[in-house]
């Protein structure tokens, strides 16, 4: 089972930055004189690095550069990366809806797109007829259709619907109807994007389930691009980690989502009063947080269960009347574990001009241990004027303890305790 | 892993060969073919009262006034065929070259959507369009059947056709290639440059007039002779006037071997040059359009 199915070597991709205008008749009237001397493409030697929020120095862009990396047959091979960082292009290129400037990719068996789901839905023709067109665009041929129609409305669960024009559907039905024809697609390779994220919790879940279903049962090949960590975690078996249009690392699934989220994070060793990758008007900024316990000594690392104290200091430029702090609380795969804001609590705190302090009070920190990363979210006026918003502003390692005074030092879970007690009983 | 037979299906990359028309691919993706021509034909007059009579009713009035201006005010002569019959067939014929040509000039623009998300053989588009269009010609060459034996039957020295009627079918097929050449052609400057577009369309107005539609090309001749190198010089021209000779069969229609020849050959070379620039245009239009 350890075929290559899939072969990328060197791809690159080109992009003009810009508008279509008279310099790009210019341009191509350059590449093709060059090109009639039997010259190499003069724009090829060019390009900047995709950084998006860098300055647009030059015309040129690689969306891609140099990417390398190959697939076995039965592989979910899971690609993340930050917006931009070139995971669509791949995506694009890999379905064969554009080239790459360089290179090649090679594959031996048939690449199916599931770039997004319901491509050429007309809203004229109804649910079973676009099915056949659907499915017909996606790869499939009539007979092949024909054998799965029952299976395929039965997946889609719109089967009252089926003989309605999809106009008529709601966007979900739509999408359930479009997902339902690309799962029972049989190409050999399928390459997916997002689609997961539409849909209710049930279909979800049948999605995923049908996914695990191609690559563990039918031995089928799937390229999965998400930015969901935890179904990364949990269909793919390797992960392809991209930066700036290159692969910043290919291998080990929890390796890979654990640098994306340290790539994430680099900013956290930063001095949080030097942070720029801040929002909000600046008015008044978060510059430092620090742990206190209850008698007020700073301390590094919190322990679950006890007293706890977090200062944020900020440092305002003006006299705020009405502030509201917000914290969230996030795990380490960046999903968001709990978080407080007095904005529900039915009072305001109020900032002098100047530097100052906000504490956030624990009598008993409801934490298990674990690592927690904390965004700080500073806002004026029911929220609707924001201040300063850091994200991952500060990462607290939360220490086990004895929680229950039992005696006991808890597990790390890396979640919010709940309170409760267990009590038996007995029928006799 | 260092498998020096390496058998692969298919390789991705900027590379490019001069003609890569994969007919196998295009065979594998017949059933796409059939229900993009019946998507087309079936949706068109979807929610319309009228329906299918949009058909009739275009090409009916468009001959409607040109038999008014062309014929009764400027007075120009279309032999033993009445005129509204010679210009009802003249408006389809060349309808069916325009429909041929726009869609497939405007195969990117349109479909961007479905290109930029899935591949498949990007000429089953206008191959698509081609025969969809097909049904709404055959369609309106009915009405122009049904002039026919009503001035059969009402007119006394009306013109009967002959064995030449078999070229109907050809000249079709030879609109269709042109209407697919020209097309390609154009479609591959419109991915980036949107001023072919707005040229297009004011130019196949221009260009129906140059084109022998609403005149036989020897009233022209009579006419202003220092000017009709102008429509001799169109292979257009002789398309349109062939398929009224085939139709009619008359001597106020020219018709020769050697120009159905000509227009056969630069057909042909068209069609290849098309084919060609659609290829390159197919990989990489997604970037520019």
């Amino acid at each position: 089972m350890s075929d290559i199915i899939l072969k990328a070597e060197n791809i690159s991709k080109q992009y003009r930055l810009g508008l279509v205008g008279l310099g790009t008749v210019r341009h191509d009237l350059n590449r093709f004189w060059h090109r009639i001397r039997g010259k190499e493409d003069p724009y090829l030697t060019i390009g900047a690095v995709n950084d998006r929020s860098g300055k647009a120095t030059q015309d040129y862009v690689w969306a891609l550069r140099d990417i390398n990396f190959e697939v076995k047959q039965g592989e979910i091979l899971g690609i993340i990366g930050k917006n931009g960082a070139g995971k669509s292009t791949l995506l694009k290129l890999l379905s064969r809806v554009t080239t790459p400037t360089t290179g090649v990719i090679k594959s031996r068996g048939r690449i199916a797109s599931l770039l997004e789901v319901g491509t050429g839905f007309h809203p004229e023709l109804t649910g079973r007829e676009n099915i056949y067109l659907n499915g017909a665009i996606l790869g499939m041929t009539r007979s092949e259709i024909d054998a799965k129609i029952d299976e395929i409305i039965d997946f889609s669960g719109c089967e009252m619907y089926i003989d309605t024009p999809t106009k008529r559907y709601s966007s979900g039905m739509t999408v359930r109807l479009g997902f339902a024809v690309a799962a029972h697609l049989e190409p050999d390779i399928l390459v997916v994007d997002e689609v997961l994220a539409v849909g209710d919790a049930e279909f979800q879940k049948k999605a995923i389930g049908k996914m695990q279903d191609i690559s563990s049962g039918e031995g089928r090949t799937v390229l999965f691009v998400s930015h969901n960590m935890g179904s990364i975690k949990s269909l793919c078996s390797s992960c392809m980690l991209m930066e700036n249009g290159t692969i910043d690392f290919i291998g080990d699934t929890d390796e890979a989502v654990s640098r994306y989220l340290e790539v994430n994070r680099q900013h956290i060793g930063v001095d949080l009063s030097k942070r720029t990758d801040r929002s909000g008007s600046g008015d008044a900024r978060i510059y430092n947080i620090t742990y206190l316990n209850d008698k007020g000594n700073d301390i590094t690392s919190p322990v679950s269960g006890e007293p706890l104290t977090i200062r944020f200091h900020y440092q305002a430029d003006r006299e705020v009347q009405k502030a509201i702090m917000g914290v969230a609380f996030f795990n380490k795969n960046g999903m968001a574990v709990t978080g407080i804001n007095n904005d529900e609590h039915g009072y305001f705190l109020e900032l002098k001009k100047g530097e100052g302090y906000i504490d956030l009070v624990f009598d008993r920190l409801h934490l298990y241990a674990g690592s927690y990363y904390l965004t700080s979210i500073l806002s004026e006026n029911d929220s609707k004027e924001q201040l300063d918003i850091v994200e991952d502003a500060a990462v607290m390692e939360v220490l086990p303890g004895d929680f229950w005074k039992a005696g006991k030092n808890n597990r790390k879970r890396n979640t919010p305790v709940i309170v409760g007690t267990f009590k038996s009983g007995s029928y006799k | 892993m260092n498998r020096k037979d390496e058998s692969w299906l298919f390789e991705i990359s900027s590379k490019r060969k001069l003609i890569d028309l994969n007919f196998k691919e295009i065979w594998r993706y017949r059933d796409l073919l059939v229900l993009f021509v019946k998507r087309d034909i079936v949706t068109v007059y979807k929610q319309t009262v009228l329906g299918p009579l949009w058909f009739f009713i275009q090409p009916l009035f468009t001959s409607v006034i040109f038999t008014l201006i062309f014929n009764k005010v400027a007075g120009i002569d279309t032999g033993a065929i009445p005129a509204l019959l010679f210009n009802l067939s003249g408006i389809t014929a060349w309808n069916y070259f325009k429909v041929c040509l726009n869609g497939t000039a405007s195969t990117f623009k349109t479909n961007k959507g479905i290109f930029g998300k899935v591949y498949f053989p990007r000429f089953i588009v206008p191959l698509s369009k081609v025969i969809s269009n097909l049904v709404k010609l055959g369609i309106q060459l009915l009405i122009v059947a049904g002039f026919y034996v009503y001035y059969y039957y009402t007119l006394p020295d009306m013109v009967v056709p002959d064995w030449h009627l078999l070229l109907v079918p050809v000249y079709i097929i030879i609109m269709a290639i042109y209407g697919l050449g020209l097309g390609m052609i154009i479609s591959t400057m419109t991915t980036k440059y949107r001023d072919v577009s707005i040229l297009l369309g004011f130019a196949m107005q221009l260009l129906m007039y140059l084109s022998a539609v609403p005149y036989p090309i020897k009233a022209l001749k009579t006419k202003v002779p220092e000017f009709a190198w102008v429509v001799d010089y169109n292979p257009l021209a002789h398309i349109i006037e062939g398929f009224r000779f085939a139709l009619f069969e008359t001597d106020d229609l020219q018709f020769n071997w050697v120009i159905f020849g000509g227009i056969v050959g630069l057909g042909a070379v068209l069609f290849l040059i098309g084919l060609v620039l659609f290829n390159r245009t197919e990989k990489t239009f997604i970037d520019t359009v």
